[in-house]
């Protein structure tokens, strides 16, 4: 079952150039969070610092009891077992073959048998679609392709939390929607807690919990997906919405001329776009760390815009929700991986009081 | 759940540049700072992490033969041909000086003198600085950029242990065998020009040889051959973990690495030389 995140006041800078500030945020254990910001926010710098590979400044980054940036070298090794990465470019080990690169984490920290490996090393290779490329080199595979492997090999190890960076970079969209799938139905199966970057705004509106902006060195707005999607902060509502509109420009900030031309213009945002229902697993499993259709927006007295929650059957989830619920018999109920057993909305989670209902 | 909303507008301030000269002088001034201290303390700092990674277990020693017979591969028959022309050249100039003063018969003990305790050592700098060096840091600078050392660490893999420390033991090991190779390469290619070419006679030769050479004039040798091959494969990583910016990165890192090693193996050898005069009495004749 996954950790929780907590970062408080995390700044990071390289020499004089600032890329964020006074980050806080609690990324919730076992949900899936998606993380935005234009280019060169220092998203990637985010993920970086959170497995320890670039100390921040100041702040903390709490796994539990452990602060993160002030632990010895040997126990951040050992922490960073509960952590699978999948970096931007994918990183594999260029000498190495996608078999072995994915084989890799297991023959170091683990006394499988090969056979076993090997079992395990197919099905993750399954899982995103690289069957056939066992054998093949990092330099003889496409983008997409050494972002799937990388992807499987984050994964082989069944990690607590999972981070990605840009999985849909490079990637098809239809591909990318297996992909989404892949994580909603990974998250219900292991259960971790996921922190995905992406550029993606379908991804960014379907597939998380919480949505995070980061944008001018600071965090703009960490919250449920429900919270961002029907915000009036310009920047979040700009973002979410990829429109031209708003404080952003090609340089970050739009100058006062652009934004003085672009009120006499008389452009208005518009009304905000129904929010579209959150992706489900697929296989028949609910995730522990969804939440109920429309109760964000329920519990703060936010309307959300008309056609909200409505998914291409015409069905609307927050009448559906309930039935749905009852119809899904938690998978071995007994509390195995991806059983959430009582966890879902409803019952919380003990330790996390109002999980999914009522935040 | 916590989901703390930080403002938008909360401290947007943008970074103001210095201006002007100032900005320039503290520019230069940090400059100096970096290479005058930050750097040679990173530098030494990992060597204190490597030293530390050399005795955890288990050894890589896969990786270890295999970097030994790429470094072998890539240097030994450049070494050869270098040794060969140096031993003449040194038995040339030295040879000529000799006789000039009449002492042909001891053409044999300066070649010994001159390439075992000297050329052999530089010869082989030579070659592990430019050939193993290069190879090391263009390797893991490549890892680097291509973010495979962070993908390792990720993993709980410490790439010093993994990576650095076989390579910099392989890289000294070979420079032992390099050294003993330049020795004896270049002794014959001595003779071959004092007793072929310049008139000497054999006997001379050896005789000489027998009578100034000792154990110690190798030994020493070899120990400055292990010092350059750490050396070299320390400054080899230091680079190639540091390389950043793209292919050009590390194309940088391999030019730095190469002119570092290349100053500092010169510095040891100095160094090691005089403090073996200084601890080794010469052979009496
Ligand atoms: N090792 C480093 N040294 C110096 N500056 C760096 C380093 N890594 C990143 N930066 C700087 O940090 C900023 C943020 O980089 P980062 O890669 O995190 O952006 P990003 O948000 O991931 O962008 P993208 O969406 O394009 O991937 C950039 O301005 C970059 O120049
Ligand atoms: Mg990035």
């Amino acid at each position: 079952m996954g950790v929780e995140i907590r970062v408080e006041g995390l700044t990071k800078s390289f020499g004089r150039q600032v890329i964020w500030q006074d980050v806080s945020l609690t990324i919730p254990a076992g949900e899936i969070s998606v993380l935005l910001g234009p280019s060169g926010t220092g998203k990637s710098v985010f993920l970086k610092s959170l497995v320890g590979l670039l100390k921040p400044d100041r702040g903390h980054i709490w796994i539990g009891d452990r602060d993160l940036p002030r632990l010895p070298e040997s126990q951040l090794y050992e922490t960073r077992k509960l952590f699978g990465v999948l970096f931007q470019d994918g990183a594999l080990f260029g000498s190495m073959n996608l078999f072995d690169n994915i084989a890799f984490p297991l023959r170091e920290h683990t006394r499988k048998r090969e056979s076993e490996i090997k079992n395990i090393v197919l099905e993750k290779m399954e899982m995103v679609g690289l069957l056939g490329a066992e054998h093949k080199l990092p330099g003889e595979i496409s983008g997409g392709m050494k972002k799937r492997a990388g992807l499987a090999r984050a994964l082989v190890l069944d990690p607590e939390i999972l981070l990605v960076d840009e999985p849909d970079s490079g990637l098809d969209p239809v591909r990318t929607a297996f992909l989404n799938q892949v994580f909603i139905d990974l998250n219900a199966q292991i259960g971790a807690t996921f922190l995905i970057v992406t550029h993606d705004i379908n991804t960014a509106r379907t597939l998380p919990d919480n949505i995070g902006l980061l944008y001018q060195r600071h965090l703009a707005m960490f919250g449920p997906r429900e919270m961002l999607l029907t915000s009036d902060e310009p920047v979040v509502r700009q973002f979410l919405n990829a429109s031209k509109v708003g404080p952003i420009g090609m340089s970050e900030e739009k100058d006062e001329s652009e934004l003085e031309a672009e009120a006499k213009l008389g452009h208005d945002p518009g009304k905000l776009p129904p929010i579209p229902p959150q992706q489900m697993p697929s296989n028949g499993m609910l995730r522990a760390g969804m939440h109920a259709p429309g109760a964000w927006c329920a519990a703060h007295g936010v309307t959300p815009p008309p056609g909200s929650f409505v998914d291409d059957l015409g069905r609307n989830w927050v009448e559906e929700w309930p039935r749905y619920v009852a119809s899904m018999t938690p998978v071995g109920a007994s509390g195995g991986p991806g059983a959430p057993g009582g966890r879902f909305p409803g019952s919380p989670p003990p330790g996390r009081p109002g999980a999914g209902a009522g935040y | 759940m916590s989901t703390p909303d930080t403002g938008i507008d909360a401290g947007r301030r943008r970074g103001r540049k210095g201006g002007g000269s100032s900005a320039r002088f503290r520019k230069v001034g940090d400059g100096a700072v970096n290479v005058l201290v930050k750097e040679p303390g990173r530098f030494f700092a990992l060597c204190l992490d490597t030293g530390r990674a050399m005795f955890k277990w288990p050894f890589q020693w896969r990786e270890f033969i295999q970097q030994a017979w790429f470094i072998v591969s890539v240097t030994v028959v450049p070494t050869m041909l270098v040794a060969i022309p140096f031993g003449g050249i040194l038995s040339l100039q030295v040879g000529g000086l000799i006789r000039q003063f009449g002492a042909q018969s001891f053409t044999g003990a300066t070649a010994v003198a001159a390439i075992v305790r000297e050329a052999s050592p530089l010869v082989t700098s030579l070659l592990v600085a430019g050939a193993a060096g290069s190879a090391i840091c263009a390797d893991i600078g490549s890892r680097k950029i291509r973010e495979e050392i962070d993908a390792m660490e990720v993993l709980g893999i410490n790439p010093l242990h993994r990576l650095v420390v076989p390579r910099m033991l392989a890289c000294a090991f070979v420079a032992l065998f390099l050294n003993g190779l330049v020795s004896v390469v270049g002794l014959m290619g001595g003779y071959f020009f004092n007793v072929m070419l310049q008139g000497g006679t054999p006997g001379a030769y050896l005789a000489s040889f027998n009578a100034i050479a000792q154990l110690p004039d190798l030994l020493q040798a070899e120990v400055k051959a292990f010092v350059f091959g750490i050396t070299a494969g320390l400054v080899a990583a230091y680079k190639g973990l540091n390389a950043k910016g793209g292919p050009k990165g590390v194309g940088d890192a391999v030019n730095q690495t190469v002119v570092i090693t290349f100053m500092l193996l010169f510095v040891e050898n100095f160094l090691i030389s005089s403090l073996y005069f200084q601890l080794v009495p010469s052979k009496g004749m």
